[in-house]
């Protein structure tokens, strides 16, 4: 019900280019998510496959049609936002039907879509409420279920979670998963949070400076992550959970400089000589005296990465 | 109600608190100074009001004084309803206010939505352009204008008003408004878009409603130089059937003789209706500002 193809999409404001040469497929049912640091072209990415942005060159088909010329509106897409923007002055259940009404729905219909998708998102309490009487959670619940209501071809998720506070980003993101599973609707969506991309995602689109550096699953990228992003030099990359520390000896030594307990793991950060601070994720209650002298290993050679002076990993 | 509402509330809470810091000494200094500036501005206001219902001696003879007993006579008004259409000339300056207001705010609030949210090229030149009228007097254009209105039949029209004070309020207009828009969310704004709004609807539906308090604003520095103005009343629509209030208030003002009571009459009549619209807006801006806590 719901596939999209992007090619050779590129966007120009002006002089400078922000998108280059974009291919994309997304096929139907796939949860799809942007990832890339801010100012690297995903969210006007989003923005062209939602029609809000012409893009400067290529196409955006949805379900094989050619979208480009094609208004917001008709494309069959739904799209929720970092701030919600619900309609201020209308109530949470105005604000789900605003869009079948203007498309002309019978009030039947509108009426049964409603009460589905509040239903789903257990806003029934909420649905005589003004968008002012509800929590930022709340919100984001509403503008989904705006979102759900419309029965689109397309979700678009514009960093739905980053205006929620850590406990109902977590409860946001499982709500936002369960509605993929149930709904098995086609899903885009932008972030700029490892954790949201990893555990959302069944296909994950890195991007840097407009361009797709890496598509893949979400261990595909953790295990075989192709860029750093340009370093200049050769590097060397290991994650911080494949090192090990030890009092007596290994590859590199470095200076304690600060410990963080998190509960479950612990942070050490060491000044070495070799690589600057490093940081090593070890499992469980770890103490280790600041200013203390410790070796660094990796806990498997087929940890380390390497990446040219292009960034781009050496096989 | 879920823990989230409330914890949104206490937030609320905690932000109107820190915002609050409250110490007695200022707020007496601060109110010693906004209430004499009160009475320094509505003084001039109080002793019209009263002499117009004083006798034409009284007012001479003891200008502070309150209307009681001999003092209180009402001939002032009995000139004015005598003398003169007045009521008219209330109708005029209702209907001129209210229609260069209305094209104020609508053109201004549309042309401020097109500069603050569209790109196209000009736009920051355009913007300029139409600000500079806030810098330029309109009256420095008084001889042309007084031309094309004769050239266009319009002279001694209402229409003649009504178009100049249009053009004379839309700068400012359209600056403060537009400024005022580039607050609203671009977020809203697409999404009435996807939810298929054309351009006209999102205007006026989501924007207008949001920068509420800004045409309030707009609209109070907007009537009172109009209603007040004698200047293009007088030049381009001195005919009887379309003179204004300030313009019929000058009937009683003569070169060798003043009627007073005449003249302050009119004065106190003229500041109902411009009051009465004040209240209305002065409503909406306080409304505007408490729900605009809604985003």
């Amino acid at each position: 019900m719901g596939s999209l193809q992007i090619n050779h999409v590129n966007k120009a404001f002006g002089a400078t280019k922000v998108l280059h040469d974009i291919n994309l497929e997304v096929a139907d049912g796939e949860f799809v998510i942007f990832v890339g640091p801010s100012g690297c072209g995903k969210s006007t990415l989003l923005r062209i496959i939602a029609g809000l942005e012409d893009a400067t060159g290529g196409e955006i088909r949805i379900d094989g049609d050619r979208v480009d010329a094609v208004p917001p509106a008709k494309r069959g897409i739904a799209m929720v936002f970092q701030t919600y923007a619900l309609y201020p002055h209308l109530t949470v259940k105005d604000n789900m039907s605003a869009g079948l009404k203007q498309a002309g729905t019978p009030h039947e219909q509108i009426e049964r879509q409603v009460a589905e998708a509040s239903r789903m998102l257990a806003l029934e309490p909420y649905l005589k409420r003004r968008p002012a009487e509800l929590s930022g959670g709340q919100r984001q619940r509403v503008a989904i279920g705006r979102a759900v209501v419309r029965d689109p071809k397309l979700f678009l998720f514009d960093e739905p979670l980053s205006n929620l506070d850590a406990a109902l980003r977590v409860h946001t993101r499982l709500e936002i998963a369960k509605l993929h599973r149930d709904l098995k609707a086609t899903m885009i969506y932008v972030t700029h949070d490892q954790v949201e991309a990893m555990t959302l995602a069944d296909k994950i689109v890195v991007m840097n400076a407009g361009r797709i550096e890496q598509i893949g699953s979400p261990m595909e990228l953790y295990n075989t992550p192709q860029a750093l992003g340009v370093s200049g030099a050769k590097t060397i990359g290991i994650r911080p959970e494949h090192l090990v520390l030890a009092r007596d000896g290994g590859r590199w030594a470095g200076r304690v400089e600060h410990v963080e307990h998190l509960g479950a793991d612990t942070n050490v950060y060491l000044a070495t000589e070799a690589a600057g601070l490093v940081t090593v994720r070890l499992f469980g209650e770890v103490y280790h005296d600041t200013g203390s002298t410790l070796w660094i290993s990796p806990s498997h050679d087929r940890f380390i990465y390497r990446f040219d002076e292009a960034g781009q990993v050496i096989r | 109600m879920g823990p989230g509402l409330r914890r949104g509330d206490t937030e609320r809470g905690e932000s109107t608190m820190s915002k609050a810091t409250y110490s007695p000494g200022r707020a007496i200094a601060a109110h010693a100074v906004l209430i004499a500036y009160t009475v320094v501005a509505l003084f001039p206001v109080f002793v019209i009001i009263i002499n117009s219902f004083k006798s034409r001696k009284a007012i001479f003879g003891s200008p502070l004084s309150l209307p009681f007993g001999d003092a209180f006579s009402l001939v002032g008004y009995e000139t004015v309803f005598k003398r003169g259409d007045f009521l008219l000339y209330f109708q005029n300056s209702l209907v001129v206010t209210v229609a260069a207001l209305f094209f104020v705010l609508l053109f201004g609030a549309m042309a401020a939505f097109a500069l603050s949210e569209y790109r196209f090229r000009g736009n920051t030149l355009t913007g300029l352009y139409l600000a500079l009228g806030i810098m330029i007097p309109i009256r420095l254009g008084t001889v042309a204008i007084l031309q094309l209105m004769v050239a266009s039949g319009l002279a001694n029209t209402l229409w003649a008003l009504i178009l100049v004070y249009t053009a004379q309020g839309l700068p400012l207009s359209i600056f403060i408004l537009s400024e005022f828009m580039r607050t609203v969310s671009d977020d809203l704004k697409n999404a009435g878009r996807i939810d298929g709004m054309n351009e006209y609807k999102i205007f006026f539906r989501l924007v207008l409603p949001l920068v509420r308090p800004a045409m309030a604003t707009v609209a109070v520095f907007t009537m009172i130089p109009i209603w007040n103005d004698l200047w293009f009343p007088l030049i381009l629509a001195p005919s009887e059937a379309t003179k204004t209030v300030t313009l019929g208030a000058q009937m009683f003002i003569g070169q060798f003789q003043t009627d007073w009571n005449g003249v302050l009459s009119a004065l106190a009549l003229a500041i109902v209706p411009v009051l009465v619209l004040y209240l209305i807006f002065s409503r909406q801006l306080i409304r505007g500002i408490t729900s605009g806590a809604v985003k």
